[in-house]
């Protein structure tokens, strides 16, 4: 079911996970995000990258409704998740933010066992019916967050007692378990050290098979090393949106390029 | 102030360097001074106010009781009647079986039996009336002295001074000395003080009544406080939309919180009281007035524990997809409790001291018995202090003293635990 805006002239195809349309933020007066109108696809990942403050994990925030919860925030236009409205008034963020997951930037893990701050979500969204379906749900959640093999035989153990880069691939499973379509990653490297970061990207590569990858980053190694789309951010603009290599090696915009090159940012 | 050398270069080794160096060394060492002074100051203080609590408190800590051997004589008490005993004639016949030179004058013998409590002649009947096959048998009892003898074993009457100036005359020195040397007297721990509940006479009063009235009236504080107040942040901090109202509500909080005692207790007394036709003097009824006055205190407490959970916590259970409420009280709330509790039992601890509020609504009544439910007629251990500060009587003296030590050990023994459940629950984020 396709709610696309208007005269139908921005076709949406099945590759498209997500559309944003003519997409405004406000933080009080502050015109935080200008008119961005981006396609997110499926199966791939999707690098917002830019210079501090541009907007870009406001933006990010705005695919989960994440932004809901602070007050003086307001989202104008257009985003659809498989072509359908998420700010529309039938649209549970809570049940949104269990389809559209998210890491952050500091791993985050709950002050629990390892094993359950992974079944949490799925606990709270009733995905498990027994104890043993539970168990499979979080042995499948570690797996695919390649941390399995290292935390199967101390599942009780509290999660904060993980290394950074084990917590962050912690937090990755978590947001897994309860099966989402998009993962959103909101630089989830940038408290890592670089063994845990390759780790880590490794990973988000293995995700793409699955989900739709959405990752902020302030590395633009770390955004042509494992995107295949980018976004380039500026003062609130989307300044170039494209294939990544085109991105990095042939930007059209000349903000772009003084970007990835180092002269603003 | 930099002194550049023509070179550019600094000189470190200039004299006004050094001065300035010194300078600052000097000062350095009169601040450590001045903060050293005052930690000195504040518990010297301290010690001060301990130490003479201890000092006149520890009296009251002992009592002396004397014992006697009483012939139930059935003349002065029927069987079939044992409550109404002439009880008192049973104590002087006692007295003068052991003064049998003072047997004919009337006078003399008043004030001999002055040596013992005036309240021995009730616990005498109270024995006798639970257990009526005693009349006519003579029974080894103990039985406190009065509070002049009592003092005079504890040493706090001068021997030395001029007889008429003298709470007790020679002779009654004497015979109580007698008792004495008889072996008849002891001074054992006063549980009493404890165990009893008020006296108009000092050496019968403790602080039972006291202590039980403010358990009920903490209890009843809790149980209204910690539920509202923590309902109150819990929606304040999470849920009220940031706007005038919930400011006004915020800057008010803070307000009630800064309003003197007194005040609840007079709004406790017309509200209460007057409209409700609540009970005077009931522990209930405090425990409602400090459950006002510990409620902003809660609020303010448990709020700022609300805030201290990171954010980040917050964000984890939301993107999984916890709604509002499965975050704050899967997630916020459980690791806020060690902060709020422990507010909590501050608030509690300075309820417990209290006394104004009380004194209006009537907790600083004459009472004799302890409460059994918290809708009785009590005290409470800070206007029982009130209390027997005012008596003249000089075993009040140290009986004061010995409450506030009571009341103190049990503020103490509150901020402890506060303590602990910090230390032990406290998370590095």
């Amino acid at each position: 079911m396709y709610d696309t805006p208007a005269s139908g002239k921005t076709a949406v195809t099945h590759e498209v996970k997500i559309a944003a349309r003519k997409v405004n933020v406000f933080y009080g007066d502050t015109h935080a995000i200008k008119d961005v109108d981006v396609e997110i696809e499926d199966k791939t990942v999707t690098a917002f990258i830019g210079p501090s403050g541009c907007g870009k994990s406001t933006f990010l925030r705005c695919l989960n409704r994440m932004n809901d919860t602070i007050d003086i925030c307001r989202v104008e236009g257009l985003i659809a998740l498989d072509g359908e409205d998420i700010y529309a008034p039938s649209i549970d963020p809570v049940q949104l933010r269990a389809k559209v997951g998210m890491v952050f930037q500091k791993p985050n893990p709950f002050p629990k066992s390892i094993y359950e701050n992974v079944a949490y979500g799925p606990k709270i969204h009733g995905m498990a019916r027994t104890r043993a379906e539970l168990d499979e749900i979080v042995e499948r959640a570690l797996r695919r967050g390649a941390i399995w093999d290292e935390v199967k035989d101390r599942l009780q153990e509290p999660g904060t007692g993980l290394s950074g880069g084990q917590q962050q691939r912690l937090c990755i499973a978590r947001a897994v378990a309860t099966e989402p379509e998009v993962l959103l990653m909101d630089e989830p490297c940038s408290a890592l050290d670089p063994i845990a970061t390759a780790q880590v990207e490794e990973l988000i590569d293995e995700l793409r098979e699955q989900y739709s990858v959405v990752i902020v980053t302030h590395s633009m190694q770390q955004a042509a090393r494992v995107s295949q789309k980018t976004a380039f951010f500026h003062l609130g603009n989307l300044v170039e949106f494209g294939e990544t290599g085109q991105i990095f090696t042939n930007p059209h915009d000349p903000r772009t390029e003084s970007y990835i090159t180092g002269r603003i940012g | 102030m930099t002194d550049q050398t023509s070179s550019g270069s600094f000189d470190w080794t200039a004299p006004e360097f050094a001065a300035r160096l010194n300078k600052r060394k000097r000062s350095q060492i009169a601040l450590k001074l001045a903060g050293l002074a005052a930690i000195t100051i504040a518990f010297g203080m301290l010690f001060l106010l301990v130490a003479s609590l201890i000092s006149t408190g520890r009296h009251a800590f002992t009592q002396t009781f004397v014992q006697i051997e009483v012939f139930l004589d059935p003349a002065h008490i029927d069987s079939n009647d044992p409550a109404r005993g002439n009880y008192r004639q049973v104590l002087t016949d006692t007295m003068v079986k052991l003064f049998p030179d003072v047997a004919d004058d009337r006078a003399e013998l008043r004030r001999l039996t002055t040596i013992l409590s005036n309240g021995a002649q009730f616990s005498i009947r109270d024995s006798v009336v639970a257990d009526p096959a005693l009349i006519g048998q003579t029974v080894a009892v103990r039985v406190p002295v009065s509070d002049p003898y009592d003092q005079l074993n504890k040493g706090l009457i001068d021997r030395e001074t001029p007889e008429a100036n003298r709470r007790l005359k020679d002779d009654e020195i004497a015979n109580f000395d007698l008792l004495k040397e008889l072996g008849m007297v002891s001074k054992p721990l006063n549980r009493w003080l404890i165990t009893n509940a008020d006296s108009r006479f000092p050496e019968l009063a403790g602080l039972k009544g006291a202590i039980i009235g403010s358990f009920y009236a903490l209890m009843t504080c809790f149980l209204l406080a910690f539920p509202i107040g923590i309902g109150a942040a819990i929606y304040l901090e999470e849920f009220a939309p940031k706007s005038r109202v919930s400011d006004l509500i915020e800057i008010n909080i803070n307000n009630l919180a800064a309003v003197p005692s007194v005040v609840f207790g007079l709004l406790a007394l017309a509200v209460f009281l007057g409209w409700f036709g609540m009970p005077r003097s009931a522990p209930f009824v405090g425990g409602m007035t400090l459950a006002l006055m510990t409620l902003p205190t809660i609020i303010i407490a448990t709020r700022a524990a609300l805030k201290a959970v990171p954010p980040s916590i917050r964000e984890a259970a939301l993107g999984v997809g916890a709604s509002k409420h499965q975050v704050v009280f899967g997630h916020v709330l459980p690791l806020a409790m060690p902060g709020i509790l422990t507010g909590t039992i501050i608030g509690l601890a300075q309820a417990l001291g209290e006394t104004a509020p009380l004194l209006l609504i009537g907790m600083n009544a004459f009472i004799t018995s302890a409460p059994a439910t918290p809708f009785d007629s009590s005290t409470a251990l800070p206007t029982q202090i009130f209390i027997w500060a005012d008596s003249p009587e000089r075993g009040f003296v140290s009986r004061t003293s010995a409450a506030i030590l009571v009341l103190l050990t049990f503020l103490i023994f509150m901020n402890a635990i506060a303590i602990f459940l910090r230390n032990k629950f406290e998370r590095k984020w």
